[in-house]
């Protein structure tokens, strides 16, 4: 039998293997990683059968372009995407997110670009055909760990779909995602650290996102925030969500593969609910942040885990 | 032993050991670690050993920051015991090639190339800490002579291998990497190797690491 794969015709910026998450590693220098944006790693496997531990391929920005050989394969895009479907006879579809198609053989996959977000996912039901490394498939490029080597996708690679004995169902959710207005934070171990000025500009000014940010950081742009005490700390563990200030005094907030330990003070921490927020903010767009405590912190977790248990029971 | 327990945002305990960077509060540090390891309690998916902090990560949809603070209180530390703990030995080639930043180093603290190779190998290095980058070791401590501060613009790469030293540390580069170290020499050892699935890291925390000095023409055959 001859296997169904995507040839990768354009592989796009940083199109890469993710899902849940690597743990238990950070003592050895490797980071959680994972998607990037959780709730729509969760509704795309849903969409499409999967497990919720399920590979999918996250792309950034621009995708890739990819083109079906064999067979046929049902998929889903989530996120905030433009994308279409190219059928063989060079008939262009126009996709829709949050609903699944079907490819049939020699169709393409034209991923153009996300809209005013950062990150898509594409699930294809029966997954990927991919080894996991260290109980995650989630690719870690800087460390090279994970499948398809570690690395990134390149074009005119093959991606292998895993055989599927099930039909195809056809599935769809109305969902968009939510916009924001700030983002939430809890004071970081080192908030003292900053003069009554900085403290001030940081949760009353905005912060423009860099175009220096991907997976590993994202550093923002806006006015300096002094620093009274040290500019340095004993370096120490880092978490994803933590915003450090280097001696520069503009903001780096620690993202899914960023370095696990880090020297600059502290200042504050995205809240879990908040974090698939913050990583859609694409470079050159403005973020406010608001702090809240600990409390409140839990509180809308909660909140943010019931809605998504609630967008994924809409799911049948 | 431990100072204080916060919380760093709302999925973490940040444990304090103090503000000293030593051997003692560091052990302290790492026998926590690997007792908290051992226990696997609910919901933990991380534990970052650091010179003086413990950073723990958890899942919060499975447990929070005050139920877990408690359990973390309450749990009885067994000394770990010192076999644990290996030294190893790490080749280290001094040749210009390697040693970016060592005539600098030369120039600006009156100090030789002979004498910083040799205060360099005289030491046996405890490892505090592995990070940044996955398997690089911060070693220490360095001779008093071998203190210098970090580069004032860092290196956008640093070569795999580099070693390099800064304040009272030293460390290598597991991969190539932004870096701010001043980089003296470099090793052919893989110090960090995913194929060895089970154990990567060459070097853990608590380990002890001495340096000897190899050739240009033992370091290109090294891995032969």
């Amino acid at each position: 039998m001859t296997k169904t794969y995507f040839e990768v015709l354009r592989s796009g910026i940083n199109t890469t293997y993710q899902d849940s998450g690597r743990n238990s590693l950070y003592h050895i220098g490797i980071p959680f990683s994972g998607a990037m944006d959780k709730r729509n790693l969760l509704i795309s496997n849903k969409l499409v059968g999967n497990k919720q531990t399920s590979a999918v391929i996250e792309f950034a920005l621009q995708g890739p372009l990819l083109r079906l050989n064999n067979s046929k394969a049902n998929f889903v895009i989530t996120g905030d995407v433009n994308f279409n479907i190219i059928r063989k006879n060079s008939i262009i579809e126009k996709g829709n997110c949050y609903q699944s198609y079907v490819l049939e053989d020699s169709d393409q996959l034209d991923i153009i670009s996300t809209n005013r977000s950062v990150y898509g996912y594409l699930s294809i039901q029966g997954g990927y055909k991919i080894d996991s490394f260290w109980n995650s498939y989630s690719v870690n490029t800087k460390a090279k760990i994970g499948p398809n080597n570690g690395e990134k996708f390149t074009n005119n690679q093959k991606i292998f779909l895993n055989d599927i004995k099930e039909s195809f169902h056809k599935k769809k959710i109305n969902y968009l995602n939510s916009k924001i207005e700030f983002i939430r934070v809890i004071k970081g171990t080192n908030y003292d650290y900053f003069s009554e000025k900085a403290k001030k500009i940081f949760l009353s000014e905005e912060f423009k996102v860099s175009k220096l940010s991907d997976r590993m950081g994202m550093r923002l742009e806006g006015s300096k925030l002094e620093n009274i005490v040290d500019t340095n700390i004993r370096s120490e563990g880092l978490i994803k969500g933590v915003i450090q200030v280097p001696a520069d005094g503009n903001p780096i907030v620690m993202l899914s593969d960023h370095g696990t330990i880090g020297g600059y003070p502290k200042i504050a921490v995205v809240i879990s609910a908040d974090y698939d927020k913050i990583v859609q903010l694409p470079p050159g767009t403005k973020v406010k942040f608001k702090l809240i405590d600990l409390k409140e912190a839990e509180n809308l977790y909660k909140l943010y885990r019931f809605e998504t248990e609630n967008i994924l029971n809409q799911i049948q | 032993m431990i100072k204080n327990i916060t919380n760093l945002g709302d999925a973490a305990l940040y444990c304090d050991f103090g503000e000293e960077v030593n051997k003692e509060i560091n052990k302290k540090v790492i026998n926590f670690f690997k007792n908290i390891q051992k226990i696997k309690l609910k919901g933990i998916t991380n534990i970052s050993p650091s010179y003086n902090k413990l950073i723990i990560s958890f899942d919060l949809s499975e447990t929070n920051f005050q139920i877990l603070k408690e359990k973390i209180l309450n749990i009885k530390i067994e000394d770990i015991q010192n076999e644990q703990f290996e030294n190893i030995k790490i080749p280290i080639c001094f040749d210009e090639e390697f040693a970016l930043d060592i005539k600098r180093l030369c120039s600006s603290f009156n100090i030789s190339e002979k004498e910083i190779i040799k205060k360099f190998l005289e030491k046996k290095y405890y490892c505090y800490m592995t990070g940044f980058i996955a398997g690089m070791p911060f070693l220490g401590d360095t001779d008093e002579k071998l203190r210098f501060k970090r580069l004032e613009t860092p290196r956008v790469k640093v070569p795999m291998g580099a070693i390099g030293v800064t304040e009272q540390f030293c460390n290598i580069y597991t991969f190539e990497s932004p870096g701010g170290w001043n980089i003296i020499g470099n090793t052919p050892q893989k110090v960090f190797n995913k194929s060895n699935a089970n154990d990567p890291a060459l070097i853990k925390p608590g380990d002890t690491i001495n340096f000897f000095k190899i050739s240009k023409k033992e370091y290109l055959n090294w891995n032969d």
